[in-house]
């Protein structure tokens, strides 16, 4: 019989080629030495492609599930599947060269990418408590390696320890709000989950109340949303730039994906519990996104508050509910997985004699001494800020549409009165390129690679509104697919 | 003679969990004991599940609970390597001490 005949594993055949493909660059790696980074590096990129292709062949249009429901695919899963992968693998891309010129080029480094993708693709499939909290688990551990990873670099270390202190803190809470669950409902499956909890019309379980608000409060930590952000501006510093740059992506996005499913799954029924504390966290996300960036002088700091900022954005969408709101969320994610790989871009650039600078000061005057980076960059930051015609306005557009249609009419102005406030500092850095004193030259820019990331990225925020039509299509059909059925 | 039934397993383990949760963000001393810190807090949670499982005569729980295990072990070696990694680095494991970036 053919192995790819029993169902369970045509499923979940893109995860076993990642498994297997990731081992067997690890041992290519430790046979090879460090001479075989950059063969790692480019067969890292080529594994995440032929993933992504095989996501796309096994992704089915309604849903599958695999492992007696502990894993499913659908639409939805497909879609933030091929969006982590697209992340995962600018960042490979985007490292090489940096980690070359700092001298921390090690093979272990795409390993451990993969690694947490593979992670990040397990979360975004799981349905089940216990396939949710492996895969958040292979995906954190890994990360927290990662950003540890210029080991003889105090700040780089201190981020990786802070990293894993607080993200060991909200694996507990997770799995204490996990095991309340278990016992008050009797299952972990959130197929079952979600049987027991809806339908007959009484009051749930307070045991499951309470532990479903331990586990949304473990996830807001994941996506660093506010009250439970404190990590985030010290590890986006800490840790090395491109590290900084795939975190700002690919685990916020399966982050988001992960507790987009919790909520309308397993917790759709108690709607009315969860859709309040999505409200508050939503805009206390925004707000402290907007504010408190404001006097950020470290552009790496700056764009962990904005990072922050969006994840609220795209929590207007969730806290809207159903499939318009979730249509949104996925819209909002999408673009600012290529509004935030394009700023990155341009901040590797940021080197002076062979110094990476991060200071929002050594901008001044980029638009003179090098026009084309200052345009891209000035792109990058009109769009974050949210003006049309630029792909990130139709990001906002999206969720505070879907906020209104529920009738969240506060929250959304609240959230476009923050992202007045935000684009204050958006904007203040395209004043300093454009209206300052020129500081010195930066060195000979960009790589070739990271070149042509830098105008894919900005060519696509730049020229969205005109075909808008495939992104937002899929994602609605993800959206229908999470809902329907 | 007292029976001992489900809630006198759920109060122990949520004890434990609180102890752990205070021990994180209390302790101005030493990161080893956040590193023990979390260990609790894993713990009480594995006592949790247990528990439930006992008195649900389902099996579920019991596999989380090794889950639960495997993984703090995999969590533990990460992250003593990475106190060992900053030691190397500071010179010094002491909670205030790690203070380079404001957060």
């Amino acid at each position: 019989m053919n192995i790819a005949e029993i169902p369970s594993l045509t499923a979940v055949i893109p995860e076993i080629v990642l498994a297997l493909g990731s081992m067997g660059l690890l041992m290519l790696g430790v046979f090879g030495g460090d001479r075989s980074t950059g063969t790692v590096s480019w067969l890292a990129v080529a594994l995440l492609a032929v993933v992504s292709w095989l996501v796309s062949s096994v992704t089915p249009m309604e849903r599958l599930d695999a492992f007696s429901g502990m894993f499913r695919i659908d639409g939805f899963a497909g879609f933030m599947k091929q969006l982590a992968l697209l992340g995962s693998a600018l960042a490979v891309i985007m490292s090489m060269s940096f980690n070359d010129r700092e001298g921390i080029a090690r093979f272990e480094y795409p390993v451990l990418f993969l690694f947490a993708t593979l992670g990040m693709m397990m979360m975004v499939s799981a349905n089940d408590l216990i396939a949710l909290y492996v895969g958040l688990e292979l995906q954190s551990l890994s990360l927290y390696v990662v950003a540890a990873f210029r080991r003889d670099s105090i700040k780089s270390t201190e981020a990786g320890l802070k990293y894993f202190v607080l993200g060991a803190l909200s694996s507990g809470l997770l799995l204490y709000g996990a095991s309340l669950i278990y016992g008050f409902s009797g299952s972990t499956g959130f197929d079952d989950l979600a049987g027991a909890l809806g339908g007959d019309g009484k009051a749930p379980p307070i045991g499951v109340v309470v532990g479903m608000v331990f586990v949304m409060a473990a996830l807001a930590f994941k996506v660093s949303a506010a009250p439970f952000h404190m990590w985030t501006p010290d590890v986006y510093e800490g840790a090395p730039t491109p590290v900084t740059a795939f975190f700002a992506v690919a685990p916020k996005i399966a982050a988001v994906a992960l507790l987009v499913r919790v909520m309308t799954g397993p917790f759709g029924p108690l709607l009315g519990e969860w859709q309040q504390v999505v409200v508050v966290i939503s805009i206390a996300s925004m707000l402290i996104g907007a504010f408190a960036a404001i006097w950020q002088t470290n552009i790496k700091r700056l764009m962990a508050y904005s990072s922050i900022g969006h994840i609220g954005y795209a929590l207007v969408g969730l806290a809207a509910g159903g499939e318009v709101g979730v249509r949104g969320v996925l819209v909002y994610m999408a673009i600012y997985l290529f509004m935030n790989v394009g700023t990155f871009a341009v901040i590797l650039s940021m080197r002076r004699r062979g110094q990476m600078v991060e200071g929002i000061s050594d901008l001044a005057g980029l638009g003179q001494t090098d026009p084309r980076l200052a345009a891209a960059l000035a792109i990058f930051m009109f769009s974050m800020a949210g003006i049309p015609p630029l792909a990130g306005f139709f990001g906002k557009l999206y969720v505070f549409m879907a906020a209104i249609d529920a009738g969240l009419v506060a929250l959304a102005v609240i959230g476009v009165l923050s992202s007045v406030v935000s684009a204050f500092y958006y904007i203040r850095i395209v004043k300093v390129m454009y209206f300052d004193d020129p500081g010195p030259v930066f060195d000979r820019p960009l790589d070739p690679a990271t070149s042509i990331i830098l105008i894919g990225t900005g060519l696509f925020v730049l020229l969205f509104f005109v075909v808008p039509a495939p992104l937002i299509a899929g994602a609605d059909a993800a959206a229908k697919s999470l809902f329907g059925g | 003679m007292m029976n001992i039934g489900l809630s006198h397993y759920l109060t122990v383990a949520a004890i434990l969990f609180t102890i752990g949760i205070f021990g994180v963000f209390l302790n101005r001393k030493n990161v080893i004991v956040i590193l023990m810190s979390v260990e609790l807090m894993l713990l009480a949670v594995n006592i949790n599940l247990v528990a439930f499982s006992a008195f649900l005569h389902d099996l579920v729980g019991q596999v989380f609970a090794m889950f639960v295990l495997t993984v703090a072990a995999a969590e533990a070696a990460i992250g003593l390597a990475i106190l060992v990694v900053y030691f190397r680095n500071r010179g010094s494991i002491a909670v205030e001490d790690i203070n380079l970036m404001k957060g």
